[in-house]
């Protein structure tokens, strides 16, 4: 340390001036968004709950079933591949007959337990049909009871991929590589 | 006679309301500076019907959260004890505002009027006292508390306030001694004088190293960072360990009160109190002739927002020091009171007497 350093008020001043700049700085912003004024933001904080960040495109969030293009009906066969593969084993599968003899099988009953579920992945990779994405988009799983954590077929099927919660992929392809 | 009790009364009820609505304002500016400071928002969540205000609901959340929490009294033999000390504390730092010249006289009518409780010719001294003895707050709450950890909490922060109460005191020696007068309302006077008739002679500028030592000495005074060791929110256990609900907040509360105090002293002091560069009592004067004519109300109410302006500047100033140091070790603390502070405050005490000695003032 030189002799500067070595007094501690000079240095002390130094970091005050850097404090000081923030707050003048960010005063200055906030005060010219609140009249309309297009600046940087006053504040690098992301008001959770309304505004979301935007997830990576390969995040695994949650589940849903995919549909079937002529009636609409979950795409899932039955196989019970996701189930087997399941290493958290939340998946709970009961297939039954399908109807168009073409297909498989179908599942009546297709529940998954999100408060066990690990998120590993390994039930998208097996499924031979395309029919269990996890690309909702959707983090925000929560419930006040453990029996709300268990989302049924009809929960999985109504939940979809909603490309609004991720950033801009493009964007982030060529700002990353 | 009865006038004259009945506004002494008021003004005092006034000074009481207005220092602490003034410091619970500050527990909102203490959270907003710091979020500024640091690129935050701060907390704004706090709404009624929808309207946050920038978050000063928080104030009141925190009052309603303060008088709702569980009070635990430990086991303690001093039970009397530990209910009053926090409101010692209180109560002496409240009182220490009785001299606080806020405003000058104002003669409306054949009455005087000045936002002044008292005005004894001791006035530093009796600030001086009340700041002392608000010491006991802290030292009684850690010792009647039962506990080891709080009597060690309380020993620790008793030797920091002790030693800078004598660096805050002996700093305060220089300005006296040029003034030479204890009285507030004419420390503030003096200060009105202009040096070649151009530069404000206010404390800072005849006596600017007291004034910093006399900062340094009274934010150590308040107990905050970088001198919160009494308190040590995240690491060490403090005197205030046994305190919960309202109590602890009246701990808490001292500390911005007491914020408020040091600053409303450094300003009477050293800041040249309601005085305005170059306003004297008819106006506006510029190398003594009228500059800009104003009357007695005018000139009263701009004095009394100068006050309030420069105790508003030194609250920031003292929060962003709060808000940028990390805290002292102990042994540095004690170093740089008794080693540092206290050294070059009696230097300053010798020097200005010599120089009013050989100038022969």
């Amino acid at each position: 340390m030189n002799f500067l350093e070595r007094t501690y008020l000079w240095e002390i001043l130094k970091g005050l001036w850097i404090t000081n700049r923030h707050f003048v700085v960010n005063i200055t912003r906030h005060i010219l968004n609140l009249f309309g004024i297009k600046t940087k933001p006053g504040a690098v904080t992301i008001q959770y709950p309304e505004v979301h960040r935007g997830y990576h495109h390969r995040l695994r969030t949650a589940h849903y079933l995919t549909h079937r293009e002529n009636d609409g009906g979950p795409r899932c066969v039955g196989c019970m591949m996701c189930e087997t593969i399941c290493p958290a084993k939340c998946i709970y599968i009961v297939p039954t007959e399908h109807p168009d003899p073409n297909i498989e099988k179908q599942a009546v009953k297709f529940t998954i337990d999100m408060g066990k579920c690990v998120y590993c992945g390994f039930c998208v990779e097996a499924c031979p049909e395309d029919a269990i994405r996890m690309d909702s988009g959707r983090l925000d799983i929560c419930s006040y009871t453990r029996e709300g954590m268990i989302w049924d077929i009809n929960r999985l099927m109504a939940n979809h991929h909603d490309p609004t919660n991720y950033k801009d992929v493009e964007k982030w392809l060529s700002e990353e590589f | 006679m009865w006038i004259e009790l009945l506004t002494k009364l008021l003004i005092a009820g006034a000074v009481l309301i207005g220092v602490l609505s003034f410091g619970g304002l500050l527990t909102w500016v203490e959270r907003k500076q710091s979020a500024l400071m640091q690129d935050r928002i701060g907390a704004n969540r706090a709404s009624i019907l929808g309207f946050r205000l920038l978050g000063l609901f928080h104030i009141m959340t925190d009052g309603i959260k303060m008088f709702t929490k569980e009070e635990f009294i430990p086991r303690t033999e001093h039970r009397v004890i530990f209910i009053l000390s926090p409101f010692l504390a209180w109560f002496f730092s409240l009182l220490a505002f009785a001299i606080i010249p806020f405003t000058p006289e104002l003669t409306i009518g054949g009455y005087s009027i000045t936002i002044q409780v008292a005005n004894p010719e001791i006035g530093v001294l009796v600030a001086f006292a009340m700041m002392g003895m608000a010491i006991y707050g802290v030292v009684l709450g850690g010792w009647a508390s039962n506990n080891n950890y709080a009597l060690l909490g309380s020993m620790r922060a008793t030797a920091q306030l002790i030693s800078y109460e004598v660096a805050l005191a002996a700093s305060a020696v220089g300005p006296l001694l040029i003034y030479g007068t204890l009285n507030m309302q004419d420390i503030v006077i003096w200060q009105g004088r202009l040096w070649n008739g151009w530069l404000p002679l206010w404390g800072i500028v005849v006596q600017p190293l007291a004034f910093l030592l006399f900062l340094i000495a009274g934010a150590a005074e308040t107990k905050r960072i970088p001198f919160d060791l009494p308190e040590g929110e995240s690491e060490i256990i403090g005197f205030n360990l046994e305190y919960s609900s309202m109590r602890f907040g009246a701990f808490m509360f001292t500390d911005f009160i007491e914020k408020i105090l040091v600053a409303c002293l450094t300003t009477s002091i050293f800041l040249g109190g309601w005085q305005v560069p170059w306003l004297a009592d008819d106006g506006f004067r510029m190398g003594g002739e009228l500059a800009l004519g104003l009357g007695p109300v005018a000139v009263w109410l701009l004095r009394a927002a100068s006050f309030g302006l420069k105790v508003c500047i030194l609250i920031y100033v003292l929060m962003l020091v709060r808000w940028t140091l990390p805290r002292f070790r102990y042994d540095q603390l004690m170093n740089f009171g008794w080693k540092f502070l206290l050294p070059l405050a009696f230097l300053n005490i010798i020097v200005t007497a010599a120089v009013l000695m050989v100038l022969n003032l």
